[in-house]
């Protein structure tokens, strides 16, 4: 532990001496979720509801789905720089550490400048909880606070089985931006603006309905249009399992498959 | 050119991959559009009708590459690198040597990139086919002043590495501007127009994204296309006279890194 914290602390330093250049990183990472924001905004100036929710509602889905994906990006999401790791055969470094590869990463390029992002979009979502007509009990409190940590774990998860595609195709390139940041934009709207088997794959087959879009149901204590019980929503948060299991099995996977690149 | 189409055509499996993240990303702003038509209840928003939004999105997600709006930071690396002495010592000016190189590249990113997600979008969506045979060839000269717009610019913002050295600060502050306001995350149209003229006129956001994908869709009367052209051209001019005059001050006071 104290090795680990060693690290962060390193990194903590390193960071922020180049004082200009951290907070030109820090005040702008805020601005790309602001955006997404500021689009939903824009979209509702020429409609009046999305997928059935009306503003206040749908932002409650956006909320969510920006305060957990910003805080996932922070913790895990430098750990797509791991192509280049693989790539120039730096990885060995990390390996042969008597530390575990996995939070060696994580705290390696840990980038504190993006704790701005992350409460921004924890911002929004309060504001929006708010703003929203929530019939407050005891039991949609505890919801509003589990629901947008799953979606940290989750979509930490993603990121892990992303990056891990690295150990088998090393050029992987944008891929994975499909899953991490099409994630991202794909929780961002009620699923019921979605359909057919480009809806069924992402919200089911990989799981992002459970986000943020069942949770948010749950809170708004409105029906499903798709057609799913009220009880989803209530448990939407557990997702956060498999898909954690599904990203140590991969990632474990990868890490046997490695192989250096011998220079 | 040649040189540059001939060395995107060798990353063939980061070609792959761009392909099928723009294809999904072409899904989630399709379907996010088109239920904003669905939740508006009128036929048209903001002038689109759902077949034109849906392919405003597929040949937007296309465009993206071939116009290159992010992730152009070569002139950047050789500045801090100080490998930029050898563009200094060719006998071709910079500005026309990297523009000619990004051509090529955009000619690779033509047949590679803005093919694929063009041809997918009809698959699932409805399509709009354009009426007047004047759009083909009026939308193809668009895309070359886009990309030669959008080379400038992005030339400048490396530029900025000659006096700043780091420039993550201006490369971030352009992918968020050049995103949002040249029509990447919702058409423009969808904004005010007391906010979108002036946006169009006076900066040339507008012209590297958006005018091209609104002369596909034929939004606009032909003269007004024409127009719209015409306003990309002033502003390449300007921009191409803008680079020249940053690179030869920046040679002026040039100190070339590294040993």
């Amino acid at each position: 532990m104290r090795a680990y914290w060693a690290l962060l602390r390193g990194q903590a330093r390193s960071q922020t001496s180049y004082r200009l250049s951290f907070a030109i990183d820090f005040v702008s990472n805020v601005w790309a979720t602001v955006l997404d924001v500021f689009t939903v905004f824009v979209l509702f100036g020429v409609t009046r509801s999305l997928g059935g929710l009306d503003l206040r509602e749908a932002l409650v889905v956006t909320g969510m789905s920006a305060c957990a994906f910003a805080t996932g990006d922070m913790l895990v999401g430098n750990i797509e720089r791991i192509t280049l790791y693989v790539r120039t055969g730096r990885f060995d470094a990390v390996l042969v550490r008597p530390l575990r590869a996995l939070p060696q990463l994580v705290l390696l390029d840990l980038p504190l400048h993006k704790l701005s992002r992350a409460a921004f979009g924890t911002t929004v979502y309060l504001v929006a909880l708010g703003a929203a007509d929530v019939a407050w009990t005891p039991s949609r409190v505890l919801l509003a606070v589990v629901a947008p940590v799953g979606g940290v774990v989750f979509f930490g998860a993603v990121f892990v089985i992303t990056a891990s595609v690295a150990f088998w195709w090393t050029e992987s390139g944008e891929f994975g931006n499909a899953f991490t940041y099409g994630g991202r934009d794909f929780t961002s709207y009620p699923i019921s603006v979605y359909s057919g088997w480009f809806r069924n794959a992402f919200a089911y087959g990989l799981g992002f309905a459970f986000v943020s879009y069942y949770p948010a149901l749950a809170l708004l204590g409105k029906p499903d249009p798709i057609g799913l019980p009220g009880w989803v929503g209530w448990l939407a948060p557990l997702v956060a399992l498999p898909a954690t299991a599904a990203a140590a099995l991969i990632w474990r996977a990868g890490l046997r498959r490695y192989t250096s690149t011998g220079s | 050119m040649g040189a540059g189409f001939r060395r995107y055509s060798t990353y063939r499996q980061a070609t792959i991959a761009g392909a099928f993240t723009n294809t999904v990303f072409g899904f989630l702003r399709c379907y996010v559009l088109l239920a904003v038509v669905a939740g508006a209840g009128t036929a048209t928003v903001g002038g689109y009708d759902a077949a034109r939004l849906a392919t405003f999105v597929w040949f937007g997600q296309g465009l993206l590459a071939v116009v290159l709006l992010w992730g152009w930071t070569e002139l950047a690396d050789r500045i801090r690198t100080g490998d930029v002495v050898a563009d200094l010592l060719r006998p071709v000016d910079p500005v026309t040597r990297y523009l000619a190189t990004d051509l090529g590249r955009a000619g690779h990113a033509a047949v590679t990139r803005l093919v694929p997600p063009v041809l997918t979008g009809p698959l699932f969506f409805p399509f709009y086919v354009p009426h007047r045979w004047t759009t083909v060839p009026l939308f193809v000269v668009s895309v070359v002043l886009a990309t030669v717009l959008c080379f400038g610019c992005r030339y400048l913002v490396n530029a900025t590495g000659y006096w700043l050295l780091d420039i993550r600060g201006p490369m971030i502050l352009w992918a968020l501007v050049s995103g949002v306001l040249g029509g990447l995350y919702f058409p423009l149209r969808f904004l005010p127009d007391a906010l979108v003229v002036p946006l169009w006129v006076l900066t040339p956001l507008p012209s590297l994204f958006q005018t091209p994908l609104d002369i596909m869709v034929e939004i606009d009367s032909t003269p007004r296309q024409l127009w719209l052209v015409a306003l990309q051209a002033a502003w390449v001019a300007l921009v191409l006279v803008l680079c020249r005059v940053v690179q030869r001050r920046a040679e002026r006071r040039l100190v070339v890194q590294g040993g």
